[in-house]
């Protein structure tokens, strides 16, 4: 690891402020992340600002819906009775990641900022334009087996790892940010970021920004929904393709569905082509079908990961159903 | 310090008045040493030496003073953090470099070897220890995060000669080859049992809507539970029937049988 200076924030504005001060500078939640990459030398920061010990931790009911803190640990999200009862994809979702010592260490915001693991921006031999700006993509020509079906460029075919956003996205979040003179709401579809010639920044935080919270606007998925994970060991693995769906039924009509992907494309993958399908429509498992076929069609497979297409059809339908059997 | 006034001759004070005027000074109240010595030599290789012959030859022939090691002083370190904490009902304070793990300070500050390096990386979970009542990697967290914190590794887990409950069952069932992954996995196990206590859901939870309520953990619960603890030597069904024995507190029969 490279030396570096290691502070304490007693409150966000003092952290944003030790964050603004240093751009080489960098918050540490959990760090499940961060620090590994700092063993590996991709993050390289000369300043820690151990944020810790500031009071965002609170998960709570809102008059609009429900506030996750971002300081909150991913276990105790996940197992907080609110989000049990009311937003059980999210819950599914966090249980899927990681092990339980992560989900002990992680914290919400801190899942949210969470890197790619695509082994070219890991290693620090190989050319990756996400971890080096310009210097060329290992990955496109390379083994992509886990990569990008959706929205990838010649820049970047890296896949965003989080579980968890891909419920947050399904559920119209949005991300509560905290800078300098102001706080600002960014939609969930906005914050992280397809790679288009910019594969470095993974979403829309300025460096002087601290997220604060998640807000979850009310809704009626409860009943039906889930977060279904195909992965290549049962527990303990990254997404090969996984999707979160949520269906607003009246009687057996869907009036309106939510579905995002996860492990698809460089953040999550609002289904919208299969949404736009289904509303409507009766739930019927021909209907899933449809729906799943009409959004794959915009997916271009790399080399390797040809089968996430089929794969990714076949979750879409799978999830549906459960989301259907509640 | 020793106070060393060295007296330079009139010839080699005009060679340090001309050609070092910056460490006369030095040289006349601490003394002539290597520092000097060394910038001399690079004088005399330059040819700048040739007009002060006589103080150069003089100063060549002195004896070198070496400066004394000062009174001892505290330890100090670039970029140190002071820490207090807690491992296994014990009051520590260490300074560590910011970089050091919790793992590393464990293993090469406190002489707690159990919890075990193997991936470095958050991947196995060799590492395991309980902090704050939570199993966490100890690897992944930085020992300048643990101030005030309670840490509980492998070595703590016992009362006095009486083995933990997890630990004996692990004996029994053979929960382990290499036992390389042991203290991690009893660590994990151990945290488990309050989880369990507490009716946490996982992602094998049939309902996670249902109402948190104490858990008796089935096979596929354990398994995915303990996901994180790798096993190389594939102990597993060992590892769950261990853990099946702590929770029930039943006398569950090996996988395995004694032949005559």
């Amino acid at each position: 690891m490279k030396p570096f200076k290691f502070i304490s924030a007693t409150n966000p504005g003092e952290a944003i402020d030790m964050l603004s001060n240093n751009a080489e500078a960098a918050f540490l939640g959990g760090g499940t992340n961060i620090l590994d990459l700092m063993k590996e030398h991709v993050a390289l920061p000369n300043e820690i600002i151990d944020i810790g010990n500031l009071k965002l931790q609170e998960i709570k009911a809102t008059a609009t819906g429900f506030s996750l803190g971002a300081l909150a640990k991913n276990t105790e999200t996940a197992n907080h009775s609110l989000i049990r009862s009311n937003l059980p994809m999210l819950s599914k979702a966090i249980l899927a990641g990681a092990s339980a010592q992560i989900r002990n260490m992680a914290t919400n915001g801190g899942n949210l900022l969470q890197r790619t693991r695509c082994s070219y921006f890991y290693d620090i031999s190989m050319p990756c334009n996400k971890r080096m700006p310009g210097s060329g993509c290992s990955a496109l020509e390379g083994f992509n087996r886990m990569h990008a079906i959706f929205g990838w460029t010649e820049n970047c075919v890296a896949v965003y790892p989080s579980d968890m956003a891909v419920a947050l996205s399904a559920l119209n979040a949005t991300v509560k940010v905290q800078n300098n003179n102001a706080e600002r709401y960014i939609p969930f579809k906005d914050f992280h970021l397809l790679p288009g010639n910019h594969p470095e920044k993974d979403n829309s935080l300025t460096h002087s920004e601290l997220v604060t919270a998640i807000e979850i606007p009310k809704n009626n998925f409860a009943a039906n929904s889930a977060y279904v994970k195909v992965r290549d060991r049962s527990s303990y693995a990254f997404a090969l393709v996984s999707v979160a769906a949520g269906l607003n039924l009246k009687g057996n009509v869907i009036q309106f569905a939510n579905i995002a992907m996860g492990g698809v494309a460089h953040k999550p993958w609002r289904a919208l082509k299969a949404e736009q399908f289904l509303k409507g429509k009766p739930a019927t498992t021909a209907n899933f079908l449809k729906a799943a076929e009409a959004e794959m069609v915009a997916a271009k497979a790399l080399s390797h990961n040809k089968f996430k297409i089929e794969m990714g059809r076949k979750t879409l339908v799978n999830a549906l159903e459960l989301a259907l059997k509640g | 310090m020793k106070q060393n006034k060295t007296r330079l001759t009139p010839e080699e004070h005009r060679l340090f008045g001309d050609l070092m005027p910056e460490e006369l000074d030095e040289v006349i109240n601490s003394g002539f040493n290597r520092r000097h010595f060394i910038k001399l030599m690079g004088l005399a290789s330059a040819g700048l030496l040739a007009s002060y012959a006589i103080g150069a030859e003089q100063l060549f022939a002195r004896t070198v003073e070496i400066e004394e090691i000062p009174d001892l002083i505290p330890e100090a370190i670039e970029n140190g953090v002071d820490i207090a904490f807690n491992v296994n009902a014990t009051s520590r304070k260490v300074l560590v470099d910011s970089r050091m793990t919790l793992l590393d300070t464990l293993r090469e500050r406190i002489g707690l070897t159990g919890s075990k390096k193997g991936c470095d990386h958050g991947q196995c979970g060799a590492c395991t220890v309980i902090v704050d009542g939570q199993r966490v990697l100890s690897c992944l967290t930085l020992a300048a995060t643990c101030q005030g914190k309670s840490v509980i590794t492998i070595e703590g887990l016992a009362k006095a000669n009486e083995l933990n409950p997890m630990q004996a069952a692990f004996l029994k069932h053979d929960g382990f080859q290499c036992g390389f992954c042991t203290p991690g996995q009893i660590c994990s196990a151990v945290a488990l049992m309050k989880e369990a206590k507490e009716g946490q859901a996982s992602f094998a939870t049939k309902d996670v809507r249902a109402a948190a309520k104490s858990i008796m953990l089935s096979d596929e619960e354990i398994a995915e539970r303990m996901s994180g603890n790798i096993c190389r030597c594939g102990a597993y069904p060992n590892i769950i029937a261990a853990i099946k024995e702590a929770q029930t507190g039943e006398n569950i029969p090996q996988n395995w049988l004694f032949t005559d």
